[in-house]
């Protein structure tokens, strides 16, 4: 069985099929996570976010159905089947407790940033690690992938402006019963 | 003990997701925990209509409507003995059962006492975050005895419910601590509670980012990794939990007890049982 998701060091991998369960497993988690997170900003109506996480889970997907193309009969009809879900998150995926429903674009790209760079170094290592030439080929096309996704955020990041102290301060805030 | 099925089918997590949005508040643990039983149930490769989620009230018991399982929201504190009747009358499904420390330990607490000793083949998760979140905030039994609020002030200065030490006292067969933060970890305990034969309890510790975050934004730095394997030993288990400082996490106690399953009557079907109430 492919080791489960590891954000930390890359798995051990024995075939193609066990990297494309893999990297397939960590857009289907990104993809998912992104979506969430859309919807808890939806509920909360910060729709300026919302429609931030909105547009990462829908690059996501694409980069899943991309990965799908590319595994082909790697997979068990184009799911990552050997996978275990019980490990660690993957370098993707947001973590549920960073957000804030009064969050900033800038704090939401930030983060989104920096777990497109932690998937950069995931599959960059994953090619340094790799025995099997045909891995290390499919690791260094997804690190590239990455990169490119980096390079967009910058590019959207470029766009706002600083973000103004107090930013998280609510005029009307959750008060304890009395 | 449930059945797992060979898995014929790849599942994934976004196979039990239903179309309802989660209303918790962004960045609450709860978001975390539900993740972790989509993860679970892939990892069971368990069809969702083999799975049934049973919740009382509270923000955790919305889990059920977040899911496509079988569900049930019940009614606050009554979660485990639904759960109980449904396991009994159908031990096909995997039953689990969500809640929270208000929900699960005050109301609830006296079926949280007897589903422990009845051992009945159920996944208990509590997540718990000491505090009433939904009614906003007031203190929970898990609740620290000092904390200050408009509603307690000065603090309760009761001392908390230690809910791990009354599962293993009330005869639980499994017992495990979690942290939401750690989605991938969570998952991996409900998977154990749920191959486990009898009455599973796992206590995840989920913080409250609304009412109680500058308390429990340090969790994630205080959760550990229990130092010590699991045991089977009930005295040896109870010495570890009276001395735990309730950040241990893992599976802390799993036990051999066989789980409470009545026979089935003879005369079982339902127009035997409509004669019974003929007049």
């Amino acid at each position: 069985m492919t080791d489960s998701l590891q954000s930390n060091e890359p798995p051990k991998l024995n075939s193609v099929g066990e990297f494309f369960a893999q990297a397939l497993a960590i857009e289907v988690e990104a993809t998912e996570r992104y979506s969430l997170l859309a919807d808890q900003m939806e509920v909360h109506n910060n729709k300026e976010i919302a429609a931030i996480f909105r547009k990462m889970a829908l690059i996501e997907a694409e980069h899943r159905n991309e990965i799908a193309r590319r595994a082909g009969d790697a997979l068990v009809a184009g799911r990552p089947a050997s996978f275990s879900w019980t490990g660690p998150d993957g370098p993707e995926a947001i973590d549920c407790e960073s957000v804030h429903y009064l969050m900033t674009p800038r704090r939401a790209l930030t983060l989104a940033r920096f777990n497109e760079e932690r998937a950069v170094k995931y599959f960059e290592a994953i090619a340094a690690a790799a025995i099997n030439p045909q891995i290390a080929t499919f690791a260094a096309e997804m690190a590239a992938d990455e990169r490119n996704h980096v390079i967009w955020v910058d590019q959207w990041l470029d766009q706002l402006a600083p973000d103004e102290a107090g930013w998280d301060d609510d005029p009307d805030p959750p008060v304890h019963s009395e | 003990m449930n059945m797992i099925p060979n898995a014929a089918k790849a599942f994934i997590p976004a196979d039990y997701k239903s179309a309802v949005k989660p209303v918790w508040c962004p960045g609450c643990g709860d978001h975390s925990v539900l993740i972790s039983f989509q993860r679970a149930l892939a990892e069971l490769a368990l069809p969702p209509e083999q799975v049934a989620i049973i919740s009382g009230i509270g923000c955790s018991s919305r889990i059920p409507a977040y899911t496509n399982c079988y569900g049930f929201h019940g009614v606050h504190g009554r979660s485990l003995a639904l759960a109980s009747g449904l396991k009994v009358a159908r031990p096909d499904l995997t039953v689990l059962v969500a809640s929270g420390d208000g929900d699960g330990f005050s109301i609830g607490g006296n079926h949280f006492l007897h589903a422990c000793r009845r051992n009945i083949d159920l996944t208990y998760v509590v997540m718990d975050n000491r505090i009433y979140g939904m009614t906003k905030g007031q203190p929970s039994p898990t609740t620290e005895p000092d904390w200050d609020t408009a509603i307690a002030p000065g603090g309760t200065g009761l001392s908390p419910f230690h809910p791990l030490v009354i599962a293993l006292a009330s005869g639980a067969n499994f017992i495990a601590r979690g942290f939401s933060g750690d989605i991938g970890g969570c998952a991996k305990l409900i998977v154990d509670a749920v191959r486990t034969p009898g009455f599973s309890f796992v206590q995840i510790l989920s913080p409250c980012v609304t009412f109680r975050d500058d308390q429990q934004k340090s969790w994630k730095n205080l959760v550990h990794a229990a130092i010590v394997p699991e045991t089977d030993d009930p005295s040896r288990a109870a010495r570890r939990l009276m001395t735990d400082d309730g950040f241990n996490t893992g599976v802390l106690y799993r036990g051999h007890r066989k789980p409470y399953q009545p026979i089935p009557l003879a005369h079982s079907a339902p127009s035997h049982l409509e004669s019974e109430f003929a007049i």
